[in-house]
């Protein structure tokens, strides 16, 4: 039987190909019970989560929280406004009293990237990462790719092109990471003052004309531009960006080939993407919702599988 | 201790055909019986009775395979990580007779988690267990098969090895020490 190499869910760059497609394998079986009159099952009955959101969250959070119900674990739930954070206390301090009453694992959202990784050097329980600052989001990631495989048959060989605002975007780091070590063409796409300088040394193509990356791609997956992330002014203003950027149905359906257009929420209706586009055919947007649920599930049940070390 | 054969490919397939027919003397026309294999090893023999039984009885018969891995009582104790299988079952298990098909029953865990993983499709009218090899004397809970293929007393430092013609080339069943892979 296989077991995941790592011991928490840092990022994706982390893991091997054959990691990601142990998660997956395990996924395909969560979303067929997802489909049951009875969606739970009781495997995490013994295990004790807490969700550590020291940023806001509603979809990452929900999803996470659903995923460890389905499983039957134990749940805590902490937002950093209402805490002793606010009292002056450390990352390390906080995470160690929860810990001391017994929690397995942690979920965590936090706005510094590398809050995961220093606090794994710390503490025994699993991590996984729900996001850290610009860094990574490693379950989103997998959930895009998760949701591209459903559609096309494999991610192998398939081209994706993300656009929009990849310089403060953690999923685009986590997807591209992802999408490379699964064998597919990355391209990424937005204004040149949001693409970050040396990103093709990650291996991917640049392309700064929108129309070009949509008529490459057979799958777009589009970001939002995260304004409370930019500390300088990277566009003269969001109505130019939705006029150069923004995706709508004609643009679609111009292209003569039939893509899928993905989007890890929240969309911004209007700016990087118009309502007919996000509501088309092409749109499988409440598809990765769905399927996050399910490669949450995944991570949290692989991750607590390992032996107790009693 | 030398590897020993304790069911061959003859006496298998009468085996197979004995148990056929002692389900359709319970079931008659199985208009409301359920078979049902456990993931993993005993989708070989649920498949193997449904093709058989459905040969026999000129009709088809409700089949579906359950994966109990994330009901089992062992996960975090064991030394390997429990990969889960497919589910299957495309019908409603409310008032259903439902036979469970493994191929050894040994602890009775493998059941007694088969069973709570059936209860989540809806409450059967009765459930039946099937099984191909029944080793005495070795049960961690009170579970005892309806339909038996073979009764064997082993020991625990042996174990009982089921191929499959369309796997390994013949049916036939052997025991064998714990600790080779032959």
């Amino acid at each position: 039987m296989k077991a995941l190499s790592v011991k928490h869910l840092l990022g994706i760059r982390y893991l091997t190909e054959e990691d990601i497609e142990l998660i997956f394998t395990t996924a395909d079986e969560f979303k067929e019970v997802l489909s049951r009159p009875i969606k739970k099952v009781p495997s995490l009955r013994d295990t004790t989560v807490v969700n550590l959101f020291f940023e806001s969250s509603t979809r990452t959070r929900i999803s996470f929280e659903l995923a460890e119900k389905r499983l039957s674990a134990d749940i805590i739930n902490f937002s950093a406004s209402a805490s002793s954070l606010k009292k002056g206390e450390t990352l390390i301090d906080t995470v160690s009293n929860i810990l001391a009453m017994k929690v397995d694992m942690v979920v965590m959202r936090h706005p510094s990237p590398g809050a995961p990784v220093f606090l794994s050097k710390y503490i025994d329980a699993s991590i996984i990462n729900a996001g850290d600052g610009t860094h990574e989001h490693p379950t989103q990631a997998l959930l895009d790719a998760f949701s591209i495989r459903e559609k096309l048959g494999s991610v192998q060989g398939k081209k994706i092109a993300i656009i929009g605002d990849i310089r403060h975007s953690r999923v685009a780091l986590s997807n591209i990471f992802c999408l490379k070590k699964l064998g597919a063409e990355v391209m990424v796409c937005g204004p040149p003052t949001l693409i970050p300088n040396y990103i093709d040394s990650l291996g991917v193509k640049v392309e700064y004309d929108v129309k070009k990356a949509l008529q490459w791609c057979d799958a777009a997956n589009l970001l939002r531009i995260q304004l409370e992330r930019q500390e300088i002014q990277y566009l003269p203003s969001l109505r130019e960006y939705a006029l150069y950027y923004g995706i709508n149905k004609k643009m679609l359906d111009d292209l003569g080939k039939e893509i899928l257009i993905m989007h890890p929420g929240p969309i911004n209706r209007g700016v990087e993407v118009t309502s007919d586009a996000a509501d088309s055919k092409h749109s499988i947007i409440l598809d990765q919702v769905e399927n996050g649920v399910a490669i949450r599930m995944a991570v949290l049940y692989l991750l607590s599988g390992r032996k107790e070390s009693n | 201790m030398q590897p020993r054969i304790i069911l061959d490919s003859k006496k298998f397939a009468l085996t197979i055909n004995r148990l056929c027919f002692q389900l359709i003397e319970n079931h008659k026309d199985f208009e409301r019986a359920a078979l049902i294999g456990v993931q993993p090893r005993g989708i070989h023999l649920s498949r193997r009775i449904h093709k058989r039984l459905t040969e026999i009885v000129q009709h088809d018969v409700h089949y579906g395979i359950i994966d109990p891995t994330f009901y089992r009582d062992d996960y975090r104790k064991s030394e390997k990580q429990l990969t889960p299988n497919a589910t299957e079952i495309p019908f409603s298990l409310e008032g259903k007779k439902v036979v469970l098909i493994d191929d050894v029953l040994f602890s009775g865990r493998t059941i007694r988690s088969a069973m709570d993983a059936l209860l989540d499709f809806g409450r059967p009218e009765k459930i039946e267990l099937l099984v191909l090899i029944d080793r005495r004397y070795t049960r961690d809970l009170p579970i005892q098969p309806d339909y038996v293929g073979k009764t064997i007393d082993s020991l625990t430092s042996e174990k009982v090895k089921v191929e499959w013609e369309h796997v390994d080339g013949t049916d036939q069943i052997w025991i064998v020490p714990k600790n080779t892979s032959a």
